[in-house]
């Protein structure tokens, strides 16, 4: 398997103590992420995004969760078989995991860099494939952990604090 | 300048009935591509985009967008005029390209929204 990560030298210790024991969370919430459907894409970010407002997170914390968590979302209808979206809260943080059923990424370096895409026609359509997905997940999230390799599932969970 | 100054510059048909045409806008960015519009827009700001399907108006559950401008003559389809009816999203069509609309408001004095 091949293994990303991306943390805030800020959050270092805290990232590390989360994974090390993650406690129980305050809430969950899980939304199904089908593949290549675009009606309801992004229904997960929209509802995680609503809930942390009613929650009272601050109005640039929303935005970045929301937009990490949408394109996120949008990487597993456009590029896997399907999957499922988890969201765990607590008091000072979400944790979203993306677990999806493959193909998995083949080259994570390449994946990485702004502008690579391998989306499909239909995918570009639809005003995707800028290649900016997970580097724009990367840049809205304080960690971000990929795990993944061709032909197998991949796993996509990114924390930001509040 | 106020939505309705857009309006008349781009010569647009404003889609939602009712629409309030007096809200101030500030900025403006454009673009064909969803994940440079969400990099891109971190204020409130006015979006010009050749996209009418659905995941454009989902843009605004995400990110501060006052308003969308269709270009290129493109009309979103009534199920996605309703999406962003419900959502309090003004939407207005203009036959005139990304660029001309662009560089219209762009002399007018709409800047560009900090990215």
């Amino acid at each position: 398997m091949n293994e990303f990560w991306h943390i805030e030298p800020r959050f270092e210790a805290a990232v590390k103590g989360y994974f090390a024991q993650p406690p129980q969370a305050e809430l969950e919430l899980e939304f199904p992420v089908p593949e290549k459907d675009f009606n309801t894409a992004g229904n997960g970010a929209s509802e995680t995004k609503n809930l942390l407002k009613r929650l009272g997170v601050d109005s640039d914390t929303l935005r970045r969760i929301a937009v990490a968590a949408y394109e996120a979302e949008i990487n597993v209808a456009a590029h896997s078989k399907g999957g499922i979206m988890k969201c765990l809260i607590y008091d000072d943080l979400i944790h979203i995991r993306f677990q999806d059923e493959g193909p998995g990424i083949a080259d994570m370096d390449q994946a990485m860099i702004p502008g690579y895409s391998t989306a499909d026609e239909l995918v570009r359509e639809m005003g995707f494939g800028a290649g900016l997905g997970l580097p724009n997940i990367k840049k809205n999230s304080d960690a971000l952990h990929i795990l993944s390799s061709a032909n197998n599932p991949t796993t996509v969970e990114l924390l930001i604090f509040f | 300048m106020t939505l309705n100054e857009i309006v008349k510059l781009l010569e647009g048909e404003v889609l939602i009935p009712d629409t309030d045409l007096e809200i101030e806008v500030p900025c403006a960015f454009a673009s064909d591509m969803i994940s440079d519009i969400l990099m891109c827009t971190k204020e409130p700001t006015l979006l010009l985009t050749g996209l009418t399907n659905n995941q454009v108006i989902r843009l605004s559950d995400m990110i501060d967008v006052i308003a969308i401008i269709f270009v290129r003559g493109k009309q979103p389809l009534d199920d996605i005029v309703e999406m962003a009816r419900e959502r309090g999203l003004p939407l207005i069509c203009t036959k005139m390209t990304l660029y001309r609309c662009s560089g219209i408001l762009y002399n007018a004095g709409m800047r560009s929204c900090k990215i």
